[in-house]
């Protein structure tokens, strides 16, 4: 497809690499960022093929992995509630509460469990079942915020009353900010996510350029964008510099999508959020704002958060923070596997841990 | 994907937004109501769950690719020992 396979030229992708080579001149530690851009590396074997030297450390960037024990716990109490039906992404569908059980169980004993493609699907939904509360799981960062509002203006616009998201959207530089004060975490650079930029924009990074003195660099996800991005970080690191690069100019812009900007702050305010694994970190949240309260799930259905322990051995925490692999897990493979997840690392699609069983 | 039809308007927010679009024979519809620009016959559009975020810059593509074939023929310049400049 036009603008894609031109992307994933291996006669492009072979001097590009050597490129690479030859700009890691000392011992280079990256973070990427994105879920997707794990799985783009594992999938196109880019990490076999990396120069010595060059480190890459997968981060918080898999919007299932980051979902706390304890919003899985009250998603399974949503989806026993009478008349509640529930419509989400598939990722979330197995991954375990604190009890061990999934939606995928709930949904084997009874619930009313929808796995949709757009979060307009599950407006849709409510309007084939007006009887029932059908509760959109709102799992995601920046990228998929925006249909989520946009999705309930529609609800409002079409007077659909029996509509509601469970939000626990997360947004993408604070949980950097919480991993690079982390002084165990030693990072040279930043692999920043494509999409995410496409809304909020490159200029969302320069404040850790500022504070951290950290290299960052947006990457698209296919071969030849992913390795242009890692030369531009190592050639910065080389040289002693810090800045914000776009690799991916064609999909991201200095400001973002503006207008996606506009209509999730008409209907989300930020908040402190937990995450998996690294806690809970002010402002790193959405919430939806009291104007909207009627399509807020929590507060429909006063839903409360019980803290909830991760599963026993678990190590979907440390590898969130970059500070483990999955091999090093001792669930990893063994009691662990896609067929049978513990951890949500497992589970979902851009998962690290799913990354290394299946490609690793 | 690549934009083929067109339903509604960028002003009017009370009837749906909606491109139909085709990547390599398989066609669906997507919502336009929180893409940056708004697309014309012909764009190529990123979706994400059901919704176009991004009408791509087809110039800003071809500079993208114009930057990388430089690059990698720049390394083959080297390696053929011409100079790097």
């Amino acid at each position: 497809m036009k603008y894609l396979d031109e992307f994933r030229d291996q006669d492009l992708a072979k001097p590009l690499l050597k490129e690479l080579r030859h700009s890691v001149t000392r011992p280079l530690r990256v973070m990427e960022v994105c879920g997707t851009h794990t799985m783009a590396i594992f999938r196109n074997g880019l990490r076999s093929l990396l120069p010595d030297g060059l480190e890459l450390i997968s981060g918080p960037g898999c919007p299932v992995c980051v979902t706390s024990a304890s919003h899985i716990d009250a998603i399974l109490d949503m989806a026993e509630r009478p008349q509640v039906r529930i419509a989400l992404f598939g990722d979330l569908f197995r991954v375990p509460g604190s009890s061990g059980l999934s939606l995928a169980h709930a949904s084997s004993h009874g619930a009313k469990v929808d796995i949709v493609y757009s979060p307009m699907d599950s407006l849709e939904l409510a309007k084939k079942h007006p009887q029932e509360l059908v509760i959109f799981l709102g799992v995601g960062f920046e990228t998929t915020t925006p249909g989520i509002a946009a999705t309930i203006m529609a609800a409002q616009n079409s007077g659909v009353d029996n509509f509601a998201v469970f939000s626990t959207h997360k947004v993408m530089p604070p949980p950097l900010i919480s991993l690079l004060n982390d002084p165990e975490l030693q990072i040279d650079g930043l692999l920043c996510p494509g999409h995410v930029s496409t809304i909020i924009g490159a200029r969302a990074y320069q404040p850790l350029v500022e504070k951290y003195n950290l290299a960052c660099v947006v990457a698209g996800f296919e071969p030849a964008d992913i390795l242009q991005a890692l030369i531009m970080l190592a050639r910065q690191v080389s040289q002693g510099e810090a800045r914000v690069e776009n690799a991916y100019t064609r999909a991201v812009s200095w400001e973002g999508n503006e207008r996606a900007q506009q209509m999730v702050n008409k209907i989300f305010e930020p908040v402190d959020m937990e995450w998996r694994g690294l806690g809970t970190i002010p402002l790193s949240g959405l919430a939806i704002r009291e104007s909207c309260c009627h399509f807020d799930a929590e507060k429909r259905l006063d839903i409360k958060l019980i803290p909830a322990a991760e599963p026993p051995g678990c190590r979907c925490g440390e590898i969130l923070k970059g500070k483990e692999r999955p091999p090093q897990c001792p669930l990893f493979g063994s009691r662990c596997t896609p067929g049978n997840p513990v951890g949500p690392c497992m589970v979902s699609s851009e998962g690290t841990c799913a990354a290394f069983y299946k490609y690793g | 994907m690549k934009v083929i039809e067109i339903q509604g308007s960028p002003d009017d927010f009370f009837s749906d937004q909606i491109a139909v679009v085709d990547a390599d024979g398989i066609r669906k519809k997507t919502r336009l109501d929180v893409v940056d620009h708004w697309p014309v016959l012909g764009d190529y559009l990123i979706i994400h769950a059901g919704f176009a975020i991004h009408t791509l810059d087809p110039q800003e593509a071809e500079t993208n690719l114009r930057l990388l074939r430089e690059l990698a023929e720049n390394v083959l310049a080297v390696e053929n020992g011409d100079d790097r400049s």
